[in-house]
């Protein structure tokens, strides 16, 4: 109640101070007084601090509110928000927004220029190339997405257990991340690649979830590692609770930011790496369109530069507009953080 | 006399470092009989905290490790009690709060929600409307104003004492019939301190729960405590009933306690401290752990460690060979007492 609930540089608390105390005072030291008073009187159990803070009507706000009004005022983020809104809509409503279907070939149309009929122009079989990267998108953020999130969830639960229990489950778990980090990514997707040929796009996500997860991993353990010193956990656990109760119910809520921020960064980073490999043909198989292969297939035709610009600005807006949002939700979550942007 | 609600015999404590074996508690043993208070005294690393942590196996280990000892509580041991019954235990019949009320709570959970976690963890079947009457009531008992209101709110929007009260109520939420609270009152300010002191006594006076209340504040024994424990380096060196040590203690270590606080009512010009430094527990000294820092001590107290034995008194004990030469011997708070 001291804290939170009285502000003295509020001008509208003060008619309810002065009330309570009798008599108009200056407000500095009206505060602490009327506060001190209702404390000791609470344990008489009299009635003269519920009138006060009825008076004073808080509004209380939990620390995600506070979080969202801080992620709310972040310029940077609010743009990359809905950047990727537009950006990830057109995506999920390819059958709507593509005025073409995507692999519909029209030999009489080839390679042509951006136009009003083709607004980023055709490809070499003449293919619109706008529903080619709207298609793209989804492909993309598909990856993105199903990457992020499942790595997010093995990358955590392998590392709350390694940080809660430490010792020797930790080390072996540790152990393991660390091989599969020293393991060269484009080495084990080419020779995944040349073993099982080209494949489908949850093919490729789920090898990249096996080296995604060990970052996830090495900061939630950090996270729990420390956590679980907290006082906070030792009162929990001397009232009774268990390990799963104490790993998942009261560490974990405390882990949710850099969490979050991981995970969304995973995102782009996901949708890069996607990029790149289909860019060498190690990726997904075409006539699937990926923004990575459509930039891929422009190589053919180096003198059109709509095929390479329009899926390769697409990858970059893509991932400038995620990391504008994880920074936005970086600064957001800090629980330390209170100051709020203008 | 009843029978104690909980008998701890010989329990020794040790932490494994690099520098050596900690003997953080060496041979402890005492009673506690239902509904009494009973206050732990020592300086800071004397191993109070630790001896009542062993008891709900809140002890690290490794490094800690319980080496002997046995804590009869209610027919049970609670050393040798497995991890799941343990935990039923906890926060149930056994209840602990804490020193930091600042940090004690969890940051990002409501202290209504928090509160009534302690009530579901043992009771996972009771109603939603029931646990949230129920934390509302405790945290009526405690003195928490606008329950309603608090209920839904985070930590951070408690005062100091308030989370205090909060983590009270927290410890009692199942009626434990042993509360166990280390320092709880260190943290606070004074005038919150004697709040915070108030809703103890109110919520011993409520739950019945035999207390052990872990201080080295010997105003605060005086107040709430039925029993005291002078300890020293691992070992007990006095016990007794309150009245009975602060009019006439035997043991010198207790003496230089009481001569290290001021006095309001005289004109001090020096607090008198207990000369020297706490031994370290890797290595004790030979014989009487407390010999290098006493006045009385001879040849013999560097030979052999006294053994707790009765005094004069009902119940009084002291680990001092020479505890008789402080008879007569006044200490600062023998008026204050009577």
């Amino acid at each position: 109640m001291t804290e939170s609930g009285i502000n003295p540089d509020s001008g509208e608390l003060f008619p309810t101070t002065q009330s309570v105390a009798g008599q108009p005072i200056a407000p500095d030291r009206a505060v602490p007084g009327a506060v001190e008073g209702t404390m000791i009187d609470a344990i008489g159990g009299s009635g003269v601090e519920g009138d006060l803070a009825a008076g004073l009507t808080l509004k209380v706000r939990s620390q995600w509110s506070y979080a969202r009004m801080r992620f709310f005022r972040h310029r940077l983020a609010i743009i990359g928000l809905v950047g990727l809104v537009i950006i990830f809509g057109a995506g999920i409503f390819a059958n709507f927004v593509a005025p073409y279907p995507y692999a519909e070939i029209d030999l009489t149309h080839i390679l042509q220029a951006p136009s009003s009929a083709h607004y980023f122009g055709t490809d070499a079989i003449g293919r619109d190339e706008f529903t080619r990267v709207i298609w793209g998108i989804r492909t993309s953020m598909e990856v993105g997405v199903f990457v992020a999130v499942v790595s997010t969830i093995v990358g955590l639960v392998i590392g709350a257990v390694a940080g809660y229990y430490g010792g020797w489950l930790d080390n072996l778990l540790m152990r393991a991340t660390d091989l599969v980090l020293t393991l060269p990514l484009l080495a084990v997707l080419l020779t995944a690649t040349a073993l099982l040929g080209q494949g489908s796009q949850w093919r490729v996500s789920l090898i990249l979830v096996f080296f995604f997860w060990t970052g996830i991993a090495r900061v939630v353990r950090g996270v729990y590692l420390s956590l679980r010193e907290k006082e906070y956990v030792e009162a929990a656990k001397a009232s009774g609770a268990g390990d799963s109760r104490l790993m998942f119910r009261h560490i974990l809520p405390n882990t949710l930011g850099p969490i979050v921020v991981n995970a969304t960064l995973a995102v782009g980073t996901a949708i890069l790496v996607e990029a790149a490999l289909s860019f060498l043909n190690f990726g997904i198989k075409p006539p699937t369109p990926s923004l990575g292969v459509l930039v891929s297939d422009a190589q053919s035709n180096p003198q059109q530069w709509w095929l390479t610009v329009f899926p390769g600005l697409t990858i970059v807006l893509i991932v400038l507009c995620v990391n504008f949002v994880g920074d936005g939700l970086r600064d957001a979550l800090d629980p330390t953080q209170r100051r709020m942007r203008a | 006399m009843p029978d104690p609600l909980l008998s701890i015999n010989d329990l020794v404590v040790e932490f494994r470092t690099e520098d050596g074996i900690v003997h953080a508690v060496d041979g402890v043993s005492y009673e506690l009989f239902p509904g009494e208070t009973l206050g732990i005294v020592g300086e800071s690393g004397s191993g109070k905290s630790v001896s009542t942590l062993a008891l709900l196996g809140l002890i690290p280990q490794p490094p800690g490790r319980i080496a002997s000892g046995t804590a009869m509580f209610k027919g049970r041991d609670l050393l040798k009690l497995r991890k799941k019954e343990l935990r039923s235990v906890r926060g149930n019949e056994v209840a602990m709060v804490f020193q930091d009320p600042m940090t004690s709570l969890n940051p990002v959970l409501t202290v209504g929600s928090q509160l009534g976690e302690a009530i579901q963890t043992h009771f996972p079947k009771e109603k939603k409307e029931a646990v949230k009457k129920r934390v509302i009531d405790l945290l009526n008992l405690v003195g928490v104003p606008n329950a309603e209101t608090r209920y839904t709110q985070y930590p951070h929007e408690f005062s100091g004492g308030m989370r205090q009260r909060a983590m009270i109520a927290m410890s009692i939420t199942n009626s434990p019939s042993l509360l166990i609270a280390d320092e709880p009152t260190t943290a606070l300010d004074v005038t919150i301190q004697a709040q915070v002191l108030e809703v103890m006594k109110r919520v011993q006076q409520e739950t019945q729960a035999a207390t052990i209340l872990i201080t080295h504040d010997l105003g605060i024994v005086a107040e709430m405590c039925d029993r005291v424990l002078v300890m020293y380096a691992g070992h007990i060196v006095e016990s007794g009933d309150v009245a009975t040590i602060f009019r006439s203690p035997r043991h010198p270590y207790t003496i230089g306690l009481m001569n290290s606080l001021p006095k309001l009512t005289e004109d001090e010009e020096w607090l008198e401290p207990i000369t020297g430094a706490p031994p370290s527990l890797i290595d004790l000294p030979p014989g009487c752990p407390f010999h290098p820092r006493c006045f009385l001590a001879r040849e013999r107290c560097r030979e052999a460690n006294p053994p707790l034995v009765p005094v004069e008194g009902s119940g009084h004990k002291s680990a001092c060979f020479f505890s008789d030469e402080l008879i007569g011997r006044k200490s600062k708070f023998s008026e204050a007492i009577a």
